[in-house]
């Protein structure tokens, strides 16, 4: 599950809180048993993580700054990280309406199905990808009974992408949505306010940061997704996305190449990162 | 805006389930058993089956650690473990997978080649499927145990220490009966997560089919599909049932934390 899998809203705050000031009442100095479980821990992570990328990285690099900046700017990776990046971009932007909307819907609406609506947006989390492209393509492909084939289209690639990330906003807006309190709201409608304004200056700018948070790992999420990539794409050269591009140079055994791609893929997960973190505190300093 | 919003669910993703079960329902219940019980299907259930669960043993004892390490302490570079933890899922597959096949790869690897040349295998095997499958689901047992540790604070546990119980009472006694539904969250999540793993896998696998297969049940999706084989409908609706489920168990779970 790609991440209830990626579980939206609960991104670093989780797992280091800044906001809970250290203090001695709330934590502890290290210890034997406890410092030793650090090591093993800090280890473990060194083998599985932090090796494994720094290798990706020196890779990239072996052949210097300029062997990078060329395996980067050749037509197929630059055109692989073009695509990639305007349909992440632009998939964000329909999450951010559509999540909000959706979240709106699930969170002030009532109605029959509620329920199902509710399991539906976390399946695109908990489905295999391929399994996602295989779906994607059985109604927007080949066989279509509907007279849509998307396959081996940039349409279909976007569209995809739409599938794989439909789940990051709504789940982070819901929450904050479930929390705001409606006496503001209900305020500015007997004063007069259409339903419009209030929800552009009442319930917009408290939704803001966790529709940023939801947007970014949303944008994250498309610029990383390979396996429906790799069904909808039908293996043409103008539906490569970056994660496809990486993964036939290490068909080739081209690892230098993959692993400059993937160094700048690895550099946009980094910023989304940095971003969150400073979304958070934005969230924190309001709430 | 509630037609906008299950329009736009429906088309996403709803229509496309149902087609595809649809689909499985149409070829009939004999190309349905046929599909999933062919040595090779078995073979693929079987891996997926054993990947997941050494994946997700070793998560959840170094989640519950972890977050217990990051909740209770304070130590130089907790900040630092805490945003590697967090970028190890928002990496893309793929490059977890390169990642992996650069360190342990058997010919060129920086451990690979010695451990290659010693007899063991990690790319290509059953320990390097492990691995990619632990890699892309490190944070989520420590991200849901993490906030309840943090809630509970460390009262109980000082009164317990203080009446004289060792640290393996205090934790079966007060640690674990505190942190069990956000374990049991994420401990679903993290199967989920596992089964479904692909991109990673894909690389570090080699996706062998036949003699020593490495091919797990989602690069058996994509051979069938790849090869124009039937039965990729009926592999699928299987996936798909186990992520319904998941989501189903967790949604029963969740409310019990948080509500």
């Amino acid at each position: 599950m790609t991440a209830v899998l990626d579980a939206p809203g609960a991104v670093s705050e989780d797992i280091a809180p800044r906001h809970v000031p250290a203090s001695a009442e709330t934590t502890l100095r290290l210890r034997g048993t406890s410092g030793l479980g650090l090591g093993i821990a800090v280890s473990w992570l060194s083998v599985l993580v932090l090796i494994p990328l720094a290798a990706v990285v020196a890779k990239s690099t072996g052949g210097g700054w300029s062997g990078f900046w060329h395996d980067v700017t050749t037509p197929g990776a630059w055109q692989a990280l073009r695509l990639t990046l305007l349909c992440s971009l632009g998939v964000s932007v329909v999450n951010a309406v559509m999540g909000t909307l959706i979240a709106w819907v699930l969170v002030r609406d009532r109605f029959r199905g509620r329920r199902l609506l509710e399991i539906v947006i976390d399946i695109p989390f908990a489905l295999p990808t391929i399994v996602a492209g295989l779906v994607l393509l059985v109604l927007y492909g080949p066989t279509t009974p509907v007279g849509i084939n998307l396959l081996g289209t940039q349409r279909g690639v976007f569209f995809a992408l739409l599938f794989v990330t439909l789940p990051f906003v709504v789940r982070t807006v819901q929450p904050v949505l479930l929390n705001l309190d409606t006496e503001a709201e209900e305020a500015a409608a007997s004063l007069g306010a259409p339903p419009a304004t209030t929800f552009r200056r009442i319930v917009l700018p408290v939704l803001l940061p966790a529709i940023a948070s939801g947007t970014a790992l949303a944008f994250a999420r498309a610029m990383g997704e390979f396996g429906s990539m790799l069904l909808i794409s039908g293996g043409l050269d103008r539906t490569r996305v970056s994660s496809m591009y990486i993964f036939q140079q290490i068909e080739n055994f081209d690892y230098a190449s993959a692993a400059a791609v993937a160094t700048v893929l690895l550099v946009v997960s980094l910023i989304v990162l940095l971003l969150l973190d400073v979304l958070q505190r934005w969230a924190a300093r309001r709430g | 805006m509630r037609g906008l919003a299950i329009g736009y669910v429906s088309v996403v993703v709803l229509l496309p389930l149902i087609v595809i079960c649809w689909r499985v329902v149409e070829q009939g219940a004999a190309q349905f058993w046929d599909a999933i019980s062919s040595a090779q299907a078995v073979k693929a259930f079987e891996l997926t089956g054993i990947v997941t669960v050494a994946a997700v043993a070793i998560n959840t004892v170094f989640g519950v650690g972890v977050a217990i390490l990051l909740a209770r302490y304070r130590f130089p570079g907790k900040r630092a473990l805490g945003a590697l933890i967090d970028l190890s899922i928002s990496v893309s597959p793929i490059v977890v997978g390169l990642a992996l096949v650069l360190v342990y790869g058997p010919y060129n690897g920086w451990f690979g080649k010695p451990l290659h040349d010693g007899g063991f295998d990690v790319i290509y095997a059953v320990p390097g499927m492990i691995l990619a499958t632990a890699f892309v689901s490190l944070p989520l047992v420590v991200r849901e145990v993490v906030p309840v540790l943090e809630d509970e604070g460390i009262e109980q546990e000082q009164a317990a220490q203080m009446l004289g119980a060792n640290a393996l009472q205090r934790f079966r006694r007060i640690t674990l009966p505190t942190i069990k539904w956000a374990l049991a969250y994420g401990v679903v999540l993290s199967i989920a997560r596992a089964i479904g793993e692909f991109g990673a896998v894909k690389v570090v696998s080699g996706d062998i089919s036949g003699a020593g297969q490495t091919q797990t049940a989602t690069l058996l999706v994509d051979e069938r599909v790849e090869q124009l084989e039937p039965g990729s409908y009926q592999v699928s609706l299987v996936l798909i049932v186990v992520a319904v489920i998941a989501i189903v168990v967790v949604s029963f779970i969740r409310p019990k934390e948080s509500a």
